[in-house]
């Protein structure tokens, strides 16, 4: 009896390696769990092995058609499983642990993606998505454009006098703003300008009088697209604002949210797009 | 807000053979029908989830001395038993614990918030959450860290209210309440801070603790919680009939022979270490403790030595319940359960309250 059983299982498993050819093959079912990842599967041509997308994959518009596997820290494991996925490729901090926990246990191929608001950040984010999607060439010709055109963008592009504030959100007359460390200002220096606040990490509220010490000549805002939850009128009334240089001229800056902040392929774009409004809203 | 609690024991004196208004053969006959709840539920929970493997299928398969592939194996035993298990045990303290505060204060709106249960959990999962980072710890303690806070804010929080309101020896229920609020004021404003200083990610996981969800569950999980939340539960029974004595007002209760200071010191052990436990594995999830304790005074009455048993029983159920509409609803994403148990119980409720009242009539 259990011979036969064995017998049937070295058929099952000949027929597999038949079928699939000798070397190990390269996974079919990924999931991809952030939305610069999921812009990077697309750009190198794989989307067909793409099953399943986080929330804040949103770009391009076709990825709203997969299946959802929820907010990229708060990941269900069976939701995962449920998508049979033989890869899962997810950005640095993607989680939480206890569902790491028990995807290691699957032996699901699991990949972190490495994080980063830079060209070299980019160009690395590129590469180990490639390698995980076993098509490194494809990659090395995909970071080497995308660094091109982020070098293009960025190469002339004198906006140093420029200080750039990034309102994330206003509650209340509350500013949100982006300090250091984050997706916005690393998008803002690439552009060849400054950030004009200084002082604290990530997106606090800001002050009025901080706000004007920052004394920004532009002010540049998230446009989600679908609402316009913060209109122009809203921000210039604002009395910090207003009595900024900013305020004083009325320049602002909106931009897609994902191209802006993504650090994907399309970051030499959200480059050249950010430094051309800032000369526009300069001249 | 004196709760009719008072009901049984005045029935109970007025008569001795044939007592009026006696719901205790409807309450044991409650109890039966929420053990069949119960075991329903739970089978369909391991039964159900997105992942699709069936049950019954794995059963036959191991019956048949078939090994279970890799994948069903984890999601049913590593993923769907620890969530059904810990739904139990923690919808089980979140309604006892209800049941007793409920008793405790003579207030029908007292919940395990009333002692500072859930502001001190906060303030220990924020803490844990946004300062964790900055901690050097052993990679498989990571998952515990935000749990052993939560609990820690929750008992320290809870043991400082009580020796607030202990004097010579007697514990005043008024002092409590409002200590109470002082203090849950305090650790919100603590909480704030940590808030204040977080970034972007810790901010998401602390809203998403505070909404609270069964996905962490696992054996590991289960066998730490087991002790405080099974402990308590069982030692609560006991409680009952001081509970019962303790609606006449304190007084009375010492009069007819209860040791109300001993009482109070039990019952709020018996939550702080509880709910302390199920919050701390579980996160925020509200709505429970107020709510499975009420249907069950409306359906059988409100003699404690039922009650507790049934809280148990009911709110076992209904949060393994909610747990399945939370990973079935977005699935292969996920829903906080805290919203779940607040979305369908809270108009549940609403609408048995008002048809008790003749405003509804369905």
């Amino acid at each position: 009896m259990t011979r036969v059983r064995a017998k049937l299982k070295l058929a099952g498993l000949l027929l597999l390696v038949s079928a699939f050819g000798l070397h190990a093959d390269p996974a079919q079912r990924i999931v991809s769990a952030g939305g610069s990842i999921t812009e990077i599967i697309y750009a190198l041509g794989q989307e067909h092995r793409l099953v399943a997308r986080d929330s804040t994959s949103n770009h391009p518009p076709q990825v709203a058609a997969l299946p959802n596997i929820g907010y990229v820290r708060r990941l269900s494991a069976e939701g995962l499983l449920s998508v049979s996925p033989d890869l899962i490729l997810a950005e640095e901090g993607a989680g939480p642990p206890e569902t790491l926990e028990v995807l290691a246990e699957t032996h699901i191929p699991f990949v972190s993606i490495p994080m980063g608001h830079d060209r070299a950040a980019v160009v690395a984010k590129i590469k180990a998505v490639a390698k995980a999607l076993d098509v490194p060439e494809e990659g090395e010709a995909l970071a080497q454009r995308v660094g091109g055109a982020i070098d293009a963008a960025t190469a002339h592009s004198e906006l140093a006098d420029q200080r750039v504030l990034f309102v994330l959100a206003m509650q209340g007359g509350r500013v949100l703003a982006a300090g250091q460390d984050t997706a916005a200002q690393g998008i803002i220096e690439l552009a060849g300008a400054t950030n004009a606040v200084e002082g604290f990490q990530g997106y606090k509220p800001l002050g009025d009088e901080a706000i004007i010490t920052a004394a920004p000549d532009v002010i540049l805002l998230m446009d989600s697209g679908r609402q316009v939850s913060l209109t122009d009128e809203e921000v210039l009334k604002h009395p910090a604002i207003a009595a900024t240089p900013a305020g004083q001229n009325a320049k602002l800056l909106r931009m897609d949210g994902m191209l802006l902040l993504g650090f994907s392929v399309r970051t030499g774009q959200a480059i050249s797009d950010l430094a051309a409004g800032l000369r526009g809203a300069n001249g | 807000m004196q709760l009719d609690c008072a009901a049984p024991m005045a029935d109970q004196t007025a008569d001795g053979m044939t007592i009026d208004g006696d719901r205790s053969v409807t309450a044991r006959r409650l109890s039966w029908v929420l053990i069949v709840v119960l075991s329903v539920v739970v089978l369909t929970g391991l039964a159900t989830g997105s992942a699709g493997t069936s049950l019954w299928q794995a059963l036959i398969d191991m019956a048949q001395g078939q090994d279970l592939s890799l994948r069903d194996r984890v999601v049913l035993l590593d993923i769907r038993a620890p969530r059904v298990i810990m739904g139990c045990f923690v919808g089980a303290a979140l309604a006892v614990s209800g049941a007793v505060l409920q008793g405790l204060f003579r207030n029908p709106l007292a919940d395990p918030g009333i002692v500072g249960v859930s502001a001190g959990a906060s303030l220990g999962a924020v803490g844990a959450i946004v300062l964790g980072g900055t901690l050097t710890v052993a990679a498989g303690l990571v998952t515990w860290l935000v749990p052993i806070a939560a609990f820690l804010g929750a008992w320290i929080t809870t043991m400082l209210l009580y020796r607030v309101a202990t004097r010579r020896g007697r514990t005043s229920v008024a002092t409590m309440l409002l200590a109470g609020i002082a203090l849950t004021a305090l650790a919100m404003a603590l909480t704030g801070i940590l808030v204040y200083v977080a970034d972007d990610a810790q901010l998401r996981d602390f809203t998403f603790w505070s909404m609270g969800s069964l996905a962490g569950s696992s054996w590991s999980k289960i066998i730490v919680a087991a002790p405080l939340i099974l402990i308590p539960l069982m030692l609560s029974p006991f409680l009952a009939l001081g509970l019962n004595g303790l609606a006449l007002g304190e007084a009375a209760a010492g009069h007819i022979g209860i040791r109300v200071q001993h009482l109070k010191t039990c019952a709020i052990l018996v939550v702080a270490a509880s709910t302390g436990a199920a919050v701390a594995v579980s996160g925020g999830i509200g709505f429970v403790g107020i709510v499975v304790p009420h249907l069950l005074r409306l359906a059988s009455g409100p003699d404690h030595k039922y009650l507790l048993v049934n809280s148990a029983l009911l709110g076992a159920a209904l949060l393994v319940l909610a747990d399945l509409i939370s990973r079935m609803i977005i699935a292969p994403s996920e829903l906080p359960i805290g919203i779940v148990t607040a979305v369908i119980g809270a108009p549940f409720f609403l609408w048995i309250l008002l048809r008790q009242r003749g405003i509804v009539d369905l």
